[in-house]
């Protein structure tokens, strides 16, 4: 296992009104690292996504709660951790209720929500959820093969 | 971190134009906006999503519920100008195979 070379935290108001200032700052980290496009908008869909349910299903209307994010960066991937310390939804549960829209749903069988964890799944190489008073949700991703090269020379921070 | 939400109504269609980014913080706002626009009979509701920089399932979630309604009321909604990264989405969600998309 790598270690990791840096890590960065983070606390937002859990109100949906900052979960496009994670998107900024994912969009700084992920480029620097070298992730492709694609890439990027995948991780900012992933992170918006927990961050939203960290916002509207732990905290509902009080307001007050906060939501921590931590980003561990390695060099061949992105750590990106999301807690809530409210109170906690049911997170498995809700997982295997989702998945995504089939040719054969009708109608009325869609929802309108929902979809959100399985874009996490989706998106990302790996997610962890931890459920304790509340909800934390682990994700990476790695750094793909055709890294887009970001000006200064990639440096490896190795001890020799 | 806004959306514009630009609307025009010609008896039985709506055409929207959104520029901006879709998520749990615009989201609300656009569903108040076009949902009563989506009641009556036989609208067929236009959503240009050219200008749409960031969409996530906030987003998806209200036009699923337009689309709905719409249906409801015998109308019909059409998305076009989705860019390559927005069509991927209702791809990947499934929703592209129930939902009238287009890139053009």
């Amino acid at each position: 296992m790598k270690q990791v070379m840096d890590y960065i935290e983070m606390k937002i108001p859990a109100k949906p009104d900052y979960v496009g200032v994670i998107r900024l700052t994912l969009s700084g980290i992920t480029s620097r690292m070298g992730y492709t496009y694609e890439e990027i908008e995948d991780i900012k869909i992933a992170v918006s996504e927990a961050c939203t349910n960290a916002v509207q299903h732990a905290y509902g209307d009080e307001e007050g709660g906060e939501v921590t994010l931590g980003f561990g960066i390695y060099e061949d991937k992105l750590e990106i951790m999301v807690a809530d310390s409210g109170v906690s939804f049911n997170f498995i549960k809700t997982r295997n209720e989702l998945g995504p829209y089939t040719e054969s749903s009708t109608v009325e069988q869609l929802s309108e929500g929902g979809l959100g964890l399985f874009l996490i799944e989706t998106l990302m190489d790996e997610v962890r959820v931890l459920n304790h008073s509340g909800v934390t949700v682990f994700m990476a991703k790695y750094l793909s093969g055709e890294r887009e090269n970001n000006g200064t020379a990639a440096t490896t921070h190795e001890a020799n | 971190m806004n959306l514009s939400i630009d609307v025009h109504q010609n008896n039985e269609e709506v055409s929207v134009m959104l520029a901006g980014e879709i998520d749990a913080f615009t989201a609300p706002n656009l569903r108040e906006e076009l949902l009563p626009l989506a009641e009556g009979e036989n609208t067929t509701m236009i959503i240009n999503l050219k200008d749409v920089s960031y969409l996530d399932s906030t987003g998806l979630g209200v036009f699923v519920g337009i689309f709905k309604k719409l249906k409801e009321n015998g109308g019909e909604l059409r998305l076009i100008e989705l860019s390559d990264r927005l069509k991927r989405l209702f791809e990947i969600t499934g929703l592209g195979n129930i939902m009238n998309i287009s890139a053009n």
